[in-house]
């Protein structure tokens, strides 16, 4: 019962995955360089993130 | 005769643009109004309280601001009648799209858990115990939306955004000096004391509860499920400028009552300066407490939706407020599990709900960028927007708009985080 809902919703996910593969978005030099800070922005939060958490932990 | 006659038609006509407007009004004002949610409030009431009337001038600006933001919200949904999160995996591929619906969905859950830590608040002032504010408050939302009418829903939920006003009356009830009142709204100026840590971190607190994430996705779903024609956008603006200016006066009427009858004194919370306007003038803080609650119940019926209809536009689930529980199960199935959950962790003993409120502060900072960014690529991509694509002059306005943001949210975020980062 678990495992079939489990596959059913994993099924989904794959289903959305596919559909949307494809970015519709012209990639133009400005969105890629917007995307890219973006990811660099994100990746610099999540690094404060994990630092905190390490902190935290060894308080 | 003549004149009469070109009274009568001039009567009739602005007779029916009123008329036109109260059809289109809703999503702009219930965002912008709900927008004042309980950690808004909070704010405001501390504002109040540790800086007086001085800063009335800075929320004045921060109306603007948001209505710069959500206008392109209401462009974006009337022109390609698609989501947020729906627009954000057609246009930029699925990993985005995961990563903004995710955290979407942890924000707005987060966000949900502290409109009902208000909520409690408030109606434990008088008396009511937290279980029974959230089994009533969730059988209320629930009786909004399971009808089976958006339209219903919309001007239920416009009955609570001329609740959340009720700032507006107190503030005048307690009588505070006009002129002071008038100076801090229209002249720029900085408290006494100056420029203080204290200071920086509170107008980071103020501009952080002018836009959120879920803001962004809430107002775009909804215009797509009042089926909002490109025609309507002028409307759909002017609704969103109408909420604007709502939420700038209630933003005000809280600094004022606080300013005036709690001067200096260090607030943590609303619900602490009702209880203390309770001592002071029972009537005002009677009006506090219920627009504390008010504040948490419009929050909570907004987030509870922005996700279930992103939830329901990218999974293909039938996602309007139009359809009856039969024929949108999943839809209303994820709305009643977000409210049930949220509701359950408040009244858990002794759950970690300050370092929640600190949680959510911080994980809004991740969302919050990549929903503007978004938003801004998208309201530039001529395809997508045609002829409604951003002018010259929305781009400047805009970009410096989410610039700031960004800069704020990221500071006020890591200032959550390592609180004496900022010298504090």
């Amino acid at each position: 019962m678990f495992l079939n809902s489990f596959r059913s919703a994993a099924g989904t996910v794959r289903k959305i995955n596919k559909k949307y593969s494809t970015p519709h978005m012209k990639m133009t030099p400005a969105v890629k360089f917007s995307l890219g800070l973006l990811r660099f922005y994100l990746l610099f939060l999540v690094g404060i993130l994990v630092y905190k958490f390490i902190v935290t932990l060894h308080k | 005769m003549n004149v009469l006659s070109k009274l009568f038609y001039k009567y009739k006509k602005i007779l029916k643009v009123v008329k036109l407007y109260l059809l289109i009004a809703g999503p702009g004002i219930i965002v912008m109004v709900a927008d004042n949610d309980a950690g808004g409030i909070t704010t405001y009431t501390a504002t109040g309280a540790q800086y007086g009337y001085h800063l009335i001038w800075f929320l004045i600006l921060l109306g603007p601001v948001a209505y710069y933001v959500q206008e392109m919200t209401v462009r974006l949904g009337a022109v390609t009648k698609r989501g947020h999160a729906e627009a954000i995996f057609h246009s930029f591929g699925a990993f985005w799209g995961w990563f903004s619906l995710l955290d979407l969905v942890l924000v707005d859950w987060l966000t949900m858990i502290t409109e009902f830590i208000g909520m409690t608040a408030a109606l434990s002032i008088f008396g009511v115990p937290p279980v029974v504010t959230v089994i009533a408050s969730c059988l209320l939302m629930g009786t909004m939306v399971i009808q089976g009418r958006y339209w219903t829903w919309e001007k239920a939920a416009l009955v609570f955004c001329a609740v959340n006003l009720i700032y507006i009356p107190a503030a005048f009830m307690i009588h505070p000096p006009i002129e002071k009142v008038l100076h801090g709204s229209l002249v720029p100026q900085l408290p006494p004391g100056g420029f203080t840590n204290e200071l920086f971190f509170l107008l980071m607190a103020n501009i952080g509860t002018t836009i959120a994430p879920w803001m962004v996705f809430f107002q775009q779903s909804a215009v797509v499920d009042k089926n909002m024609q490109e025609k309507d956008m002028v409307w759909g603006k002017f609704d969103t400028g109408v909420g604007a200016l709502l939420t700038v006066v209630v933003a005000a009427g809280c600094v004022v009552l606080t300013g005036t009858l709690l001067p200096g004194q260090n607030i943590s919370d609303a619900a602490t300066a009702a209880a203390r306007f309770m001592g002071i003038n029972k009537y005002v803080g009677t009006f506090l407490a219920i627009g504390l609650f008010d504040a948490g119940f419009l929050g909570a019926i907004c987030i509870s939706l922005a996700s279930s209809w992103a939830f329901g536009e990218v999974f293909g689930w039938a996602h309007s407020l139009n359809h009856k529980v039969k024929e949108a199960p999943w839809f209303y199935a994820y709305y009643f599990f977000v409210l049930a959950l949220a509701g359950t962790v408040v009244l858990i003993p002794r759950a970690p709900l300050v370092l929640i409120t600190l949680f959510v502060q911080v994980i809004a900072v991740t969302l919050l960028p990549a929903a503007l960014v978004f938003l801004i690529l998208l309201l530039n991509d001529e395809e997508t927007m045609g002829a409604h694509k951003n002018t010259w002059f929305q781009n400047f306005a805009n970009v410096s708009i989410v610039a700031m943001i960004i800069l704020v949210s990221t500071l006020y975020g890591i200032s959550a985080l390592f609180p004496k980062i900022l010298g504090g």
